[in-house]
């Protein structure tokens, strides 16, 4: 089954074109791997299907949404989560703050609610903090037990976790991932792209889409790669197959 | 015992501060605390006194109200010390509606003298015709309202730009009143004395000070706004304002509805700052627009920055030294303004998170 059906869909900014008549499918439950140079417009497309930049045109089809015409908010109701490139935690908030941004849509914001019924709210929290740790704990026991810690003083691991903890904590349909890789060896990656495999299990039809530029990662976990190049999609198919194909090389490694 | 100890030692301080007269003896005491307080720290007593409140919360708070009536009880004659008081507990209020707005939504507001003048000009204008509770309650709504139509400027714009619209704001408040001769102009306008059901705060009891029955009355606002404010902070709102201003694209990502929660902060503290203008005006007597400048603005900007962005207790502790510290040190007269600027470059250079400085959040304390 198709969740996310992107026809034609382009960015512009002024004249330059991010993203150039973009074609692109995910499948319910799929894992699809999104490489390419830099500049190539990978970014620009979770910006576009986010909300955060306007689509020039073309169409972004998202269950029974259209995801351009959406605003940021309607998207995540919608049911697609992102992490980004360079980490957007809020730095001074303990752990489970953070997450619980990321479940905003799940609780209840009404001031007197939250000023007055007292029991309730507490109610509320306590067992947040249950399903926060719990889904922390698949990442990482230790940092299971740092719940109420500042993100600042964690390690760049950490808070690579929370950021997906974040994504994932409100259950979505389809979650973007930019480089979860960057800035961490390879081990670490290995051991995070685990943990969110088991994350995936138990949510049953959650889609992913991951940028990457550590190949062995795209290799390992994903169904499916389409390739990016200026803002076009130059290739799509398994990745053996998308690796082999000349015009990726070129892609990525020039013209001799 | 810390705790008692701590709260012992802060009353025995302030009493001593007020009481005090000669500048020789004002300038020791600050002397003291400026060099007493960062040893105190470094012998970790600070420390030992925080833990042993956060530990007997209920004892802590009984140690403080008690200390509190102490220090009232003792002064209970003297005008100027009570109206000292009064004042700060007043400020306390405004401030910290001010940090609803700008230590959690971080919407800056250059122009809480101005909410606090529409509360003041409200107890003018309605003081002599409605009960005193319906004139604070519409003093705080009346500013409310007016910050909603600010609001909509503010979120149009970021940072700086937006601070300035509340600077402009502040200005346009002050002219506006000074230009207007039903609101009594440049010269101003008197204000009833605060009535309560029936009792009249203007009355002394017995040999009492006639603003001892304004300090109790900031007391129970003060104590209000605090138990509103940190009930906030510890709630999916607190949360929700936090997020808006550390990240406006991630709140978008994760559904957070920036402008919702600016409104909210914004017309929450500036409801505040209209309360504690309106009281304030009642207790003075008096409104008028040289007491509603841009300078006044900045007192309560900076009581928020020298306590510490968000903390509220910080709020109360600044508020204090803010407004008592310029009223002891007479020989500064009008360089009252340079000794702002000091305290806030000092502690800008020195302990950039302020005096207390505000803690994780725990929803749970």
């Amino acid at each position: 089954m198709t969740l996310l059906a992107c026809r034609g869909l382009t960015v512009r900014f002024g004249g330059l074109v991010a993203l150039d008549a973009l074609d692109f499918e995910v499948g319910a439950g799929e894992i699809v791997g999104l490489i390419g140079p830099n500049g190539s417009g990978k970014t620009t497309f979770f910006n576009a299907i986010t909300g955060l930049y306007r689509a020039s045109a073309g169409s972004a089809r998202f269950a029974e949404h259209e995801l351009t015409e959406l605003s940021p908010q309607r998207i995540y109701a919608a049911g697609i989560t992102r992490t980004f490139q360079r980490s957007r935690l809020a730095l001074p908030l303990s752990v489970f703050d953070n997450i619980m941004i990321g479940n905003h849509r799940l609780l209840h914001h009404g001031l007197a609610f939250n000023l007055f019924r007292r029991k309730a709210l507490a109610a509320e929290l306590e067992a947040n903090v249950e399903s926060a740790r719990t889904l922390v704990a698949t990442f990482s026991k230790a940092l299971a037990g740092r719940l109420f810690a500042p993100v600042a003083t964690l390690s760049m691991i950490d808070r690579r976790r929370i950021e997906i903890c974040r994504a994932l904590v409100s259950k979505p349909r389809l979650l973007l991932l930019d480089e979860p890789s960057a800035g961490m060896t390879h081990e670490e990656t290995r051991e995070l792209m685990d943990d969110l495999l088991l994350v995936r299990g138990r949510l049953a039809g959650l889609a992913i889409v991951i940028i990457e530029h550590e190949m062995n990662v795209i290799e390992r976990v994903c169904e499916r790669c389409a390739v990016l190049n200026y803002g076009r999609k130059i290739a799509e198919g398994s990745y053996a197959r998308v690796a082999a194909e000349r015009e990726v090389q070129m892609a990525y490694l020039g013209t001799q | 015992m810390n705790a008692l100890a701590g709260v012992a030692a802060i009353a025995l301080y302030s009493a001593l501060f007020l009481h005090v007269e000669s500048q020789a003896a004002v300038l020791a005491l600050v002397g003291a605390a400026v060099i007493g307080v960062p040893v105190l720290g470094r012998l970790g007593w600070l420390a030992r006194v925080a833990a042993s409140l956060d530990e007997h919360r209920l004892l802590g708070r009984v140690a403080i109200a008690v200390a509190l009536l102490a220090v009232v009880a003792l002064f209970h004659d003297q005008h100027f010390a009570m109206l000292m008081v009064a004042s700060v507990l007043f400020y306390t209020v405004a401030c910290l509606g001010l940090t609803v707005q700008f230590g959690y939504a971080g919407v800056v507001n250059f122009a809480g003298a101005a909410f606090f003048g529409v509360g003041g000009y409200t107890s003018a204008v309605l003081g002599p015709h409605i009960p005193h509770i319906a004139v604070l309650m519409i003093g705080g709504l009346l500013a409310a309202l007016l910050g909603s139509v600010l609001i909509l400027p503010i979120l149009r714009t970021r940072g700086h730009y937006a601070a300035l619209i509340t600077v402009a704001f502040g200005i346009l408040f002050r002219t506006f009143i000074e230009v207007n001769d039903a609101l009594g102009g440049p010269q101003g306008l008197q204000v009833k004395g605060m009535n309560l059901f029936g009792w009249d705060l203007n009355t002394p009891i017995g040999e009492w000070s006639f603003y001892t029955n304004y300090v109790l009355v900031g007391l129970m606002l003060a104590a209000l706004a605090f138990v509103l404010v940190r009930r906030l902070e510890r709630s999916w709102v607190g949360l929700n304002l936090d997020a808006v201003r550390l990240d406006e694209t991630a709140c978008a990502v994760f559904g957070i509805d920036v402008a919702r929660w600016k409104i909210l902060a914004f017309t929450f503290g500036n409801f505040f700052a209209g309360v504690a203008g309106a009281a304030y005006a009642m207790m003075t007597g008096f409104v008028a627009p040289s007491s509603f400048t841009f300078a006044d603005s900045l007192i309560m900007v900076s009581i928020i920055l020298l306590g510490g962005i968000g903390s509220l207790w910080g709020v109360a502790l600044a508020a204090a030294i803010v407004l008592v510290l310029p009223e002891k040190l007479q020989a500064l007269q009008e360089y009252r303004f340079l000794l702002y600027a000091v305290l806030v470059i000092a502690i800008l250079l020195v302990r950039p998170q302020g005096l207390v400085p505000r803690r994780p959040r725990d929803y749970f304390a």
